[in-house]
C-alpha cells in the first residue's frame, strides 16, 4: 500500500478585485509516496509545495483531483489521526507552555489521558525541551519553536509525517538535529514527506524526491538514480598546489582550492594519473567516480521548464 | 457534544483568562460598580434604582465589549497567526472548531458575568442594607444579559469566519446598536407601505432583537416579569444563536485557509 497517492490534485485561485481572473497555483499533480520512505518535495519559493501540503491537510480545497493517504480518502477524518504535520515557520498559542500545548494537541488527536501524559513527557525529552516545559512559548526562540513543532507533529505516534520546510530559519546545529530526527523517524518505520528548497538536506536524507516548479511537476525519482555516476569521469584530489604538466596531457580539468588540487579526468586515464602523482611524489587524497549532484539535476529541471515556458510564449 | 469541542472551548477560555486586557475590563466593571455606590449615596430615595440601573448596564456593556473584542478574533486571528493549521490537520472537524470557540467565549462571559453580578449585588447590599423579594428579578435581567452575550458572540464569530477583525468589529457593533432599537425598527416598518415596508420589516426581523432582552429599567423599577417573557426570550436567543452559528459553520466549512 502506498502512503500517499496524489491523483491529479489541482488548485486555481481567482485573483483580482473587480475583474476576477484565474491563477493556477498547482497544475494537475500525480505523485505516489511509498510507505517507510523519506520523500523530498523540492522546489523554489512559490513553486506550489505549501499549496500541495495544505490541500493534503484539508486546509485548502482543490479545484480538481483527489488523493489517498494510507489507503483512505484524504478527507476521511480517521486519516488525520494517523498523520502529523509541521507547517512552515510554525506559530503556536504563545500563552501556553510547551507542556500545555503538547497536552492540548494530544487531546485533539485523541490520545487517551494516561498515555498522553507519558507521550508528552517523552516528546519533550526527545526534542530536548524538558528543562523549559513550564515556560510560555512567547519566550521561546525560533529553534525552540521548531522543536515544539516537531514534537507536536509526532506526539500521537503517526504513521506518516508531513514537514513543510522543517529546516527553514534554523542554524547549522538546529538543522543537523532536525535531520537526525527525520532519520530516526524513518528507522522507526514512519513515512516522512517533507518540502524544502535546501537541496543538501534533501540529498542527505531522501530516498526519493520530486521537483516542482511554477505549480508543475518537473521530475520524480530516487536520489541514488538522479545523482548517478557521470559515465566515464573521475575526480582526483591531491595534496598541494602543484599541477604536473603531464596531468594536463591526460585531459584533466584542474582547480586549486586551498592546499589541495581537484582534477576531473576521463575514467580510462585514472591509472595514468595515479602514476603521474607517484612519479612526482605527490600525496593522493581521494579518487572517486564523479556524480551528478542533486543541485545540478534541480537546476537542469528548472532551466528546462524556463526554456519550455520561453518557447511557449 | 464531542470532547474535541470541549478541549477547544477550554483552550479559548484559558486564552481569555491569560489575556491581560480581559482583566482590565473586569477591573473597569468593578470600578463602575464602585461609581454606582457613590451615585447611590448622593441620590435620595432612589439609591436602589440608580445602583441596579448603573450596575446592570455596566455588566451588559462590558460583556458586550468583551464579546466583540474577543469574538472578532476567534477565527481570523487563528488564520492570520496560522495556529489553525496544526489544529485542523488533526481529527478536528471545522464545525467542532467553530462551536468549541463559541462555547469557550460564552463560558468566559458567563464566568465574567458571575463575578460582575457579585459586584452588583454587593453594591446593592451596601446601599439598601437588606435584600427584598423584587431583587431576585436582577437575576432574570442578568440571565437576559447572558442571552444577549450568546447572540453577540455568535455574530462576532460569524463575521470573524469571513472578515477581518476590524470589519467584524464594525459589523458586530453596528448590529448591536441597530438590535437595541429593534422595537423602534418594527414600529417604523408598520408605518411604511409597499416595498419600503417589505424591506423595513425584513430588516427588523433579521437584526437581533436586543430591546426585548433589555429589562434593566423594568427590574430597576421593580416591575414584574412574566414567565412567558423568560420563555420567549430564551427560545428567541437560542434560535438566533443557532442560526448564526450554522451560518458561521457553513461559511467556514468552505473557506480556503491560504
Amino acid at each position: 500500500m502506498s502512503a500517499i497517492e496524489i491523483l491529479g490534485l489541482e488548485k486555481t485561485y481567482m485573483v483580482g478585485f473587480w475583474r476576477k481572473r484565474p491563477k493556477s497555483a498547482l497544475q494537475p499533480l500525480h505523485l505516489t509516496v511509498e510507505e517507510g520512505e523519506i520523500f523530498g518535495f523540492l522546489g523554489p519559493n512559490g513553486a506550489g509545495k505549501t499549496t500541495t501540503l495544505k490541500m493534503l491537510m484539508g486546509l485548502v480545497f482543490p479545484t480538481a483531483g483527489t488523493a489517498r493517504i494510507l489507503g483512505r480518502e484524504w478527507t476521511d477524518p480517521e486519516v488525520k489521526a494517523q498523520i502529523g504535520f509541521l507547517p512552515e515557520q510554525p506559530y503556536f498559542y504563545d500563552y501556553l507552555t510547551a507542556h500545555e500545548l503538547l497536552d492540548y494537541y494530544g487531546q485533539l488527536s485523541g490520545v487517551p489521558g494516561k498515555d498522553r501524559k507519558r507521550r508528552v513527557e517523552e516528546m519533550l525529552q526527545r526534542v530536548g525541551l524538558t528543562e523549559v516545559k513550564g515556560m510560555q512559548l512567547r519566550k521561546f526562540s525560533k529553534g525552540m519553536l521548531q522543536r515544539v513543532g516537531i514534537a507536536q507533529a509526532i506526539l500521537h505516534n503517526p504513521k506518516l509525517v508531513f514537514f513543510d520546510e522543517p529546516m527553514s530559519g534554523l542554524d547549522p546545529l538546529g538543522r543537523r538535529e532536525v535531520r537526525d530526527l527525520i532519520e530516526q523517524l524513518k528507522q522507526e518505520g514512519r513515512t516522512v514527506f517533507f518540502s524544502t528548497h535546501i537541496l543538501s538536506d534533501a540529498e542527505a536524507l531522501c530516498d526519493r524526491v520530486a521537483i516542482i516548479h511554477k505549480g508543475e511537476l518537473r521530475g520524480v525519482g530516487a536520489v541514488a538514480d538522479l545523482t548517478s555516476t557521470v559515465q566515464g569521469k573521475v575526480e582526483v584530489i591531491w595534496q598541494g598546489t602543484q599541477i604536473p604538466a603531464s596531468m594536463k596531457v591526460l585531459g584533466a580539468e584542474c582547480h586549486v582550492t586551498g592546499d589541495t588540487v581537484r582534477a576531473i579526468l576521463p575514467e580510462n586515464q585514472q591509472d595514468a594519473a595515479i602514476d603521474v602523482l607517484r612519479r612526482e611524489r605527490i600525496r593522493l587524497i581521494a579518487i572517486t567516480p564523479l556524480r551528478t549532484s542533486l543541485e545540478a539535476y534541480f537546476v537542469e529541471k528548472l532551466q528546462h521548464s524556463q526554456t519550455t515556458v520561453g518557447k511557449r510564449s | 457534544m464531542s470532547p474535541r469541542m470541549l478541549y477547544i472551548a477550554f483552550n479559548t477560555f484559558r486564552e481569555a483568562v491569560r489575556d491581560r486586557i480581559l482583566y482590565n475590563l473586569i477591573a473597569f466593571a468593578l470600578l463602575l460598580s464602585g461609581a454606582a455606590i457613590f451615585v447611590g449615596q448622593i441620590s435620595i430615595h432612589i439609591e436602589r434604582l440608580v445602583v441596579v440601573n448603573l450596575g446592570l448596564t455596566a455588566v451588559s456593556l462590558f460583556g458586550i465589549v468583551i464579546a466583540i473584542f474577543i469574538g472578532i478574533g476567534l477565527v481570523s486571528k487563528e488564520i492570520e497567526k496560522r495556529t489553525l493549521y496544526t489544529v485542523l490537520s488533526r481529527p478536528v472537524r471545522r464545525w467542532e472548531f467553530i462551536l468549541g470557540k463559541f462555547l469557550g467565549l460564552a463560558g468566559t462571559l458567563i464566568v465574567n458575568t458571575f463575578f460582575m453580578a457579585i459586584g452588583v449585588f454587593g453594591a446593592l447590599l451596601y446601599v439598601v442594607h437588606k435584600f427584598s423579594a423584587p431583587d431576585a428579578l436582577i437575576l432574570v435581567a442578568l440571565y437576559f444579559i447572558i442571552l444577549e452575550f450568546l447572540i453577540i458572540c455568535s455574530l462576532a464569530l460569524l463575521f470573524s469566519s469571513f472578515s477581518s477583525p476590524l470589519l467584524s468589529a464594525v459589523f458586530a457593533f453596528s448590529l448591536f446598536v441597530i438590535g437595541s432599537f429593534a422595537d423602534d425598527l418594527r414600529g417604523f416598518a408598520a408605518l411604511t407601505t409597499g416595498v419600503t415596508r417589505w424591506f423595513a420589516t425584513a430588516a427588523a426581523y433579521l437584526v437581533p432583537n436586543f430591546s426585548a432582552l433589555n429589562v434593566i429599567s423594568a427590574v430597576a423599577h421593580q416591575q414584574p416579569l412574566g414567565l412567558q417573557l423568560i420563555l420567549q426570550n430564551t427560545l428567541y436567543a437560542l434560535f438566533y444563536t443557532a442560526m448564526t452559528l450554522s451560518a458561521a459553520v457553513l461559511i467556514f466549512e468552505r473557506r480556503n485557509l491560504k
